[in-house]
């Protein structure tokens, strides 16, 4: 086991979470990780609780410091990154994003729409006279 | 057997550079596992986009009940959010310090993981008993439902995960950190780390623009 996977160091494939300098790097990863959070938590909270963004924006702006907040957890936390070894998470982590995109999107999409379309209900009771 | 199904599936992928298998023959087991497992939190994450898509459809849907705008309670929310920060950094270096065979540091850590997520799920339980003694529970309205669906179903993961680090604790002190407790200890990191990015999704959508 030892010698396999002295053999294997430095080819391949890198899991979630098994960094490759695992005795020097993760604990900085972390420690980045936790302040980046923090900050982006806090700029969250703030732009939702002041009119620091043009109101409107709010929304837009709030989601857009979510999706920086799960970069943030995915590189420093689970550590998934961009190198050439990490191609499989990435891959595998791309086509979640499809499904939940399509599952998101779709639903909203279809919702709004039969929402729209729906007759309202005292006219389903005249219909039903 | 589930090495190569692995290799065999990130062969694609590689086929361009390397030209198909590696020569150095199936990834190790920590490799693999660590993998499959992201695969398990991806799928995970998916049923919570239909949860997510569901809150998402139904928040405006209040039937003449409470709305989002009254009911949540952001300092209590920010609370929560920094308890699970804090508990997901503390898990993270607690998987360092068992790599390093630092059983105290590790000890520590995990404790104060476990404290942090049961202060979590504690917060959680007191929301979740006002707004029922408030008259607002699930079968109230529609987005009563979805909300705690929702935000249930992420503190039900909570539960489950605080179950699995004491029994993770407990495997530790009997058999010392071998391999395969360090494999399950780095799988119960990965699992405790995207509750946390669901989490940022369920602040942002259901607490902070919910209660503008």
């Amino acid at each position: 086991m030892e010698q396999h996977a002295q053999r294997y160091a430095g080819s391949i494939d890198q899991a979630p979470g098994v960094g490759e300098n695992e005795h020097s790097d993760s604990m900085a990863m972390y420690t980045a990780g936790l302040g980046f959070a923090l900050l982006l938590t806090c700029a969250s909270f703030m732009v939702s609780q002041t009119d620091l963004l043009w109101p409107p924006g709010v929304p837009a702006g709030l989601a857009v410091l979510a999706i920086a907040q799960m970069g943030v957890h995915l590189v420093f936390f689970l550590q998934i990154g961009t190198g050439p070894d990490n191609t499989n998470n990435v891959v595998a982590l791309a086509f979640g994003l499809l499904v939940v995109t399509l599952v998101v999107s779709g639903s909203l999409w279809i919702m709004a729409h039969l929402n729209a379309n729906m007759m309202p209900a005292s006219a389903i009771m005249e219909m039903q006279r | 057997m589930s090495a190569q199904a692995a290799m065999a599936g990130l062969a694609g992928a590689e086929a361009a550079t390397t030209g198909g298998l590696n020569s150095a023959g199936p990834a190790p087991v920590r490799i693999v596992v660590a993998y499959g497992f992201w695969l398990f939190l991806l799928s995970d994450i998916i049923m919570f986009s239909a949860l997510f898509a569901s809150y998402a459809v139904l928040s405006g849907q209040t039937a003449g009940g409470p709305s989002g705008r009254e009911l949540f309670e952001l300092r209590h929310v920010g609370i929560e959010t920094l308890c699970l920060l804090l508990s997901s950094y503390t898990c993270g270096l607690g998987v360092v310090a068992i790599e390093r065979r630092r059983l105290v540091f590790f000890y520590v850590s995990f404790a104060l993981t476990f404290a942090l997520g049961a202060t979590f799920l504690g917060l959680e339980v007191s929301e979740f008993v006002g707004l029922v003694a408030r008259g607002a529970g699930p079968s109230r309205s529609a987005f009563l439902s979805a909300f705690f669906s929702l935000v249930g179903l992420h503190g039900a993961h909570v539960t489950a995960g605080l179950l699995w680090l004491t029994f993770m604790v407990a495997q530790t002190a009997a058999r010392g950190p071998r391999d395969f407790v360090r494999r399950r200890l780095l799988c119960f990191s990965l699992f405790w780390h995207a509750l946390d990015i669901i989490w940022v999704a369920l602040l942002t959508l259901v607490y902070l623009m919910g209660a503008r």
